[in-house]
């Protein structure tokens, strides 16, 4: 057992790409489902229409990088509207299952063989990044302490991460705060006394879909750029549901919740995995376990853990049990 | 350092392939059996371009008449089977069939049947190509497909729309329940070496027993403790997800087919060229909606369970056991979708993937015809699997599901309430 690199392999990754990426998401999904009450299953259509729109405009259409960065933008709050419009007058699971459709269209689009000139099939995208890494004021070598360290690319794209996580964690602490934040609350907990208000609900949901899509789409910017690459199977419907289960971990409707939970998530998901393949590769294990289905079990435990943290403590590591938007409406 | 950066990029890349879903990142390939008469025919050449005519890879079959080339990636591929090579008193059933157009998708290997018969028997029928005819001729023959799909998404369409109507739970784990009917047939059926039949029916004895134990230790448990049906449906995602991955763990990442049926030579019936396990899969799955349907209206159960499905506490103050007929429910809703995963196992393949991929097209159906109506998730399911194989006519085959799921969200847009259901569900 090399506890050595799982060590370091873990805790890379509370601070890595895919905890920066996920953490995006995942105050995305806090704003539309713990703030507002929203079921968005399609988060990672969101990412996916944002990452997209960027590296297909630079690579397959030779624009701009700042441009591609703008058409992404637009894509996330069109198909947000898209999806909006038809359900959010709806109940909370007709929602859930019309953003779980557009996410696999979305998916299904990008993958076609019949589109793969303009979104290149199952391939992807590549050859965006170049304007991004252009600006990487690090000069090459490693940043860290010790063996926690990454080269100068990786190193770039966690700074610009985590400043976003740091100014989006900002905006929604502030906007939680304003009177339109409890107005949103206020719909999670009673729609139809806001309405009696005279406020607009429809208007404020679709607003909250708008900026969690946002919120979400910078993650999507992120991981399309911190891989250089996209491919149409990094935004499968699982990405969505692990994005919840962060939230959930962490609980909803807590400012920091989130990034608490993405960073526990992939430290418990990467410790559990190395763990058990070092001890497969060690002979410690039944010979039931092997190499190649050993991945699975952790991601068993993502189900299962989703499942007890529902049932015995819904509010997360955070949250506040009255404060969990779990009525159907 | 540059060897712990190479790691954690290998990591990382390692993580992302995980996250990629495995069972897409290999395994597309073509392959299929050559039989003359039920004998396997070996040494004939078989090759595979991609649609711009750019040579993939080919094949020889072997003593077994098996063949299988890998294909870089879904889409679509011109087979083509050189008629030199075989044997001297065997020739194409169908001239006009040396090169076939199929269709690979994700992460499923594609069955290429060739029929074969003995030279002088080849049938003319299928040499004459008219283009009204063959268009026709098609339409009726994804008609026949889309009954077949539609049929299979009816069967599962029951169950989730009967435990939606009772207990108002949106079930995302009852695609699992279809993958674990078809994972129990393949387990009997190939591991146990049990007829497929046999097989078929003890999967669906245990697919009612897990549907009644997941209700029994489970939903009920919940319903008692009293959790919301948001945290409900949540939790039935986490399920899913557990079950999926404990049938990767257990199943593995690739498609396997049942030991039995496997490469049935297509029989021709009017317009329309089947296998006959197709034919005589839709009489069963025909006959059990049908018993289910006439269960629901004429027997006390069935009655039962309409009135709970309509208004749980007006029926609980009649004198109904509501808990106890949502265990019926529960129960014929397992072994009906355990079924409906052995005739989707048998008409594609068996995958740890199957149930989920096919969960959205239940949904589209279940809402089409009216959340939580029994007859109104019949419909619907039917319409959709009817549209989606139809649909092809005009729009790529790998798009297919997407026309499908447009249909849900208009459907959302101007008639949530679906065909048969009523306006009051949609809250």
């Amino acid at each position: 057992m090399d506890w050595n690199t799982i060590f370091v392999t873990t805790v890379k990754a509370s601070i890595g790409l895919e905890t920066v990426v996920y953490a995006l998401a995942a105050i995305g999904i806090n704003i539309q489902f713990g703030y507002a009450g929203l079921l968005n299953f399609g988060q990672a259509a969101f990412l996916g229409v944002a990452a997209y729109g960027m590296a297909v405009t630079v690579a397959t259409f030779h624009l701009p990088f700042w441009l591609g960065i703008l058409i992404g933008l637009a894509a996330t709050i069109v198909l947000a509207f898209l999806l909006g419009i038809p359900t959010l007058r709806l109940r909370a699971d007709y929602l859930a299952i019309v953003t779980i459709a557009a996410a696999e269209i979305v998916r299904l689009v990008f993958r076609s063989v019949k589109f793969s000139s303009v979104f290149g099939g199952s391939d992807g995208r590549q050859n965006f990044s170049g304007d991004f890494f252009a600006m990487n004021p690090y000069s090459p070598g490693t940043y860290g302490i010790g063996p926690i360290s990454f080269n100068e690319r990786v190193t770039w794209v966690l700074t610009v991460g985590w400043v976003l996580i740091a100014i989006t964690c900002g905006l929604v602490y502030l906007l939680m705060k304003s009177p339109w934040g409890r107005v949103l609350k206020a719909i999670r907990e009673d729609e139809d006394a806001v309405r009696s208000l005279g406020k607009n609900v429809f208007s404020y949901k679709m607003q909250a879909l708008v900026l969690g899509g946002v919120v979400g789409c910078l993650g999507g910017f992120l991981f399309a750029l911190g891989q250089a690459s996209v491919q149409p199977d990094l935004f499968s419907t699982e990405f969505t549901f692990y994005a919840y289960t962060i939230v959930i971990l962490g609980g909803a409707a807590r400012v920091f919740s989130p990034v608490v939970g993405a960073a526990l998530f992939w430290v418990l998901l990467v410790f559990v995995g190395n763990t058990l393949s070092e001890a497969v590769s060690a002979g410690l294990l039944p010979s039931l376990f092997t190499v190649n289905n050993i991945g699975a079990v952790r991601f068993m435990l993502v189900g299962l853990g989703l499942m007890l943290l529902l049932i015995f403590r819904p509010q997360g590591i955070f949250g506040d049990k009255r404060e969990i938007a779990l009525d159907a409406r | 350092m540059r060897r712990a950066v190479i790691a954690f990029t290998a990591f990382l890349g390692g993580l992302v392939f995980l996250l990629s879903s495995p069972a897409w990142a290999d395994g597309e390939a073509l392959k299929g059996t050559l039989q003359n008469q039920g004998q396997p025919v070996n040494g004939v050449k078989i090759s595979v371009a991609g649609e711009d005519g750019n040579p993939v890879g080919d094949a020889t079959t072997g003593a077994d008449g098996k063949w299988e080339v890998p294909v870089p990636k879904a889409g679509k591929y011109k087979v083509t089977l050189d008629q030199s090579t075989l044997p001297k008193d065997v020739g194409l059933k169908f001239q006009n069939r040396a090169t076939l157009d199929v269709q690979v998708y994700e992460g499923s290997e594609r069955n290429v049947l060739f029929a074969l018969a003995p030279a002088g028997k080849q049938g003319e029928g299928a040499a004459q190509t008219s283009d009204s005819s063959s268009f026709w001729d098609r339409v009726a023959q994804l008609t026949f497909e889309g009954f077949n799909l539609g049929l299979i998404i009816a069967l599962a369409a029951m169950g989730l729309s009967l435990v939606f109507g009772t207990t108002g739970l949106t079930n995302f784990a009852h695609g699992e329940l279809l993958t674990f009917g078809a994972m129990c047939a393949y387990f009997f059926n190939v591991v146990i070496g049990l007829p497929l039949i046999v097989a078929a029916v003890i999967s669906v004895v245990i697919g009612g027993a897990f549907g009644y134990s997941q209700d029994r230790f489970f939903w009920g448990v919940l319903r008692r403790r009293g959790s919301s049906l948001v945290a409900m449906m949540i939790i039935s995602i986490g399920l899913a997800l557990f079950l999926r991955y404990v049938f990767l763990f257990f199943f593995g990442g690739e498609g396997a087919s049942f030991a039995d049926y496997n490469a049935q030579p297509g029989i021709q019936v009017g317009p329309i060229s089947a296998a006959p396990k197709n034919f005589i899969a839709m009489g069963i799955e025909l006959a059990v909606l049908i018993v289910v349907g006439l269960a629901l209206l004429k027997t006390r159960v069935g009655k039962a369970a309409r009135a709970v499905a309509d208004n749980p506490a007006l029926a609980a103050s009649s004198g109904i056991n509501v808990d106890g007929v949502i265990r019926i429910i529960w129960t014929v809703g397992g072994a009906v979708a355990s079924l409906a995963g052995v005739m989707l196992g048998l008409s594609q393949n068996v995958s740890y993937q199957m149930g989920f991929q096919i969960l959205l097209l239940v949904f589209a159906g279940v809402t089409l015809g009216g959340l939580g109506t029994a007859f109104g998730a019949l419909v619907g399911s039917i319409v959709v699997g009817l549209f989606i194989q139809l649909s092809t006519v005009v729009v790529p085959t790998e798009l297919k599901t997407v026309g499908a799921l447009l249909v849900l969200i208009l459907v959302m847009l101007f008639r949530p309430q679906g065909i048969l259901g009523r306006r009051e569900r949609i809250g």
